[in-house]
């Protein structure tokens, strides 16, 4: 199991670290009184990327390569200016960092708002927009989930075969390429969204995905976790069966982790939707399936059962490649950890900046 | 020359030193700071070259007006004071 645990907040980045049994941060925070806004531990080389929204400065990049003592200042993806008069794009928040493949080594993906995908070869020294994607005629009808502006929060790269690539977009749908994003694809057959008048609810370019999350075993099952509830797919994203009616004890979250060998398998964090967005009777769960979606287990044992409030974002929750060993972060600051497969959870931390992201590595 | 200088918070950030630079017009004298200290671009410009929504500008007493294209001008003895707006939690 990794022992290392880095946890992205409003006010800086957090090592977490397990010694001799016990979780305990480490040391003062990088970045302090920053935010962090999304995370890479680059399993392929051990770089660390570390992405931050400085609230007057602007979206920033760094990375580390002595895994987080000393960070390097990269260029941010950025939009290219328009012509002279011309009203063009910024980037105001870089919500997701992915590694490629294997077979690529250096190359990084980047998820932003305002629904900008970029592309590096080069460690995160040159950046470009994903040009194919920005063009989809159906871009224009992408809106926010959330923020102002439409985000890109969920790229998967299939571990078989690099130039697969699936995203996920507030509010734009999911998503997919097979050639390393030269084209692109609508998926989202089969997703619903029930608060749009009801020609429009399965609309596939409005589709308010929430965030999706792959096997790594069987890359072709992919879990999302919907404003409107939880679907499957079996085939990477282009269709999907809803399994909404069987989860408990709310369908709403943002957070889905994927057990990296059973496909069956996977956890949320459920909340009380549209806009209310707490634990359901303030007991703080985790729910998981391991038959598919048929059925979901609530999951408590360690979490706060009264007068809790902590909500999980998208990117807080993460499973490490034993797909024992689980940590999660909430909005209230609090960090937990199971080795358990979520059977049992330790807290960590109550005391933290709010979470945007947790991840092993 | 114009002298312009920084916000003290900025230098939490990176080192940006007060410069005395040519330039007829904001924009000139800020590209003029970007030529010898490029990062410092991205902290106070968007994509798009505007004056972030949370930075001002001054030249000596009044804020800067054209917040797009930096047009306004500056004569020699001018100084520019490049501000943020502290705000939030």
């Amino acid at each position: 199991m990794t022992d290392r645990l880095l946890v992205a907040t409003r006010k800086g980045l957090f090592t977490v670290v397990r010694k001799g049994g016990t979780w305990a941060v480490a040391g003062a925070p990088a970045f302090a009184g920053e935010p962090v806004s999304a995370i890479l531990p680059d399993g392929r080389d051990g770089t660390l990327y570390a992405a931050l929204n400085l609230g007057h400065f602007g979206v920033k990049l760094h990375r580390s390569e002595d895994g987080g003592q000393t960070w390097t200042e990269l260029p941010a993806p950025a939009f290219a200016a328009a012509p002279e008069g011309g009203e063009g794009p910024s980037v105001s928040l870089i919500w997701t960092l992915a590694a490629g493949g294997a077979d690529q080594p250096g190359t990084l993906w980047a998820g932003t708002l305002p629904g900008g995908l970029f592309h590096s070869a080069d460690r995160g020294s040159t950046w470009s927009l994903n040009q194919s994607l920005w063009d989809v005629p159906e871009r224009r009808e992408w809106f926010g989930g959330g923020y102002d502006e439409p985000g890109i929060h969920s790229i998967l790269v299939d571990p078989r075969d690099s130039a697969r690539l699936t995203i996920g977009v507030s509010c734009g749908g999911v998503w997919t390429s097979g050639d390393r994003g030269a084209s692109w694809a609508l998926g989202g057959h089969g997703l619903r969204n029930e608060y749009l008048p009801p020609e429009m609810s399965d609309q596939r370019s409005t589709q308010d995905v929430h965030r999706l999350a792959a096997c790594t075993a069987a890359p072709d099952r992919v879990w999302c976790q919907h404003h409107n509830g939880i679907f499957r797919s079996d085939d990477g994203g282009t269709n999907w069966t809803e399994v909404t009616a069987n989860a408990k004890p709310a369908a709403f979250g943002f957070a889905v982790a994927a057990h990296p060998a059973d496909p069956d398998t996977a956890w949320f964090v459920p909340a009380v939707k549209d806009e209310c967005r707490i634990p359901v009777d303030g007991r703080f769960v985790v729910s998981r399936t391991d038959d598919g979606g048929e059925s979901f287990e609530v999951l408590s044992d360690g979490l706060p059962q009264d007068a809790a409030y902590d909500l999980v974002y998208r990117h807080a929750l993460d499973i490490d490649a034993s797909g024992e060993r689980l940590a999660m972060g909430s909005t209230t600051g609090a960090l937990w950890v199971s080795d358990t497969g979520g059977e049992r959870w330790s807290l960590i931390s109550a005391h933290l900046p709010p979470v945007a992201q947790v991840a092993f590595g | 020359m114009p002298r312009v200088s920084f916000t003290a918070n900025l230098q939490r950030h990176l080192d940006c030193p007060p410069a005395e630079v040519a330039g007829r017009t904001v924009r000139a004298a800020l590209d003029a700071v970007f030529a010898v200290n490029p990062w410092l671009r991205s902290y106070l410009l968007d994509d798009q070259g505007r004056l972030r929504r949370h930075v001002n500008v001054f030249v000596n007493d009044r804020p800067v007006a054209d917040r797009a294209r930096l047009a306004d001008p500056v004569a020699d003895d001018d100084e520019i004071f490049v501000f943020q707006a502290l705000s939030g939690g």
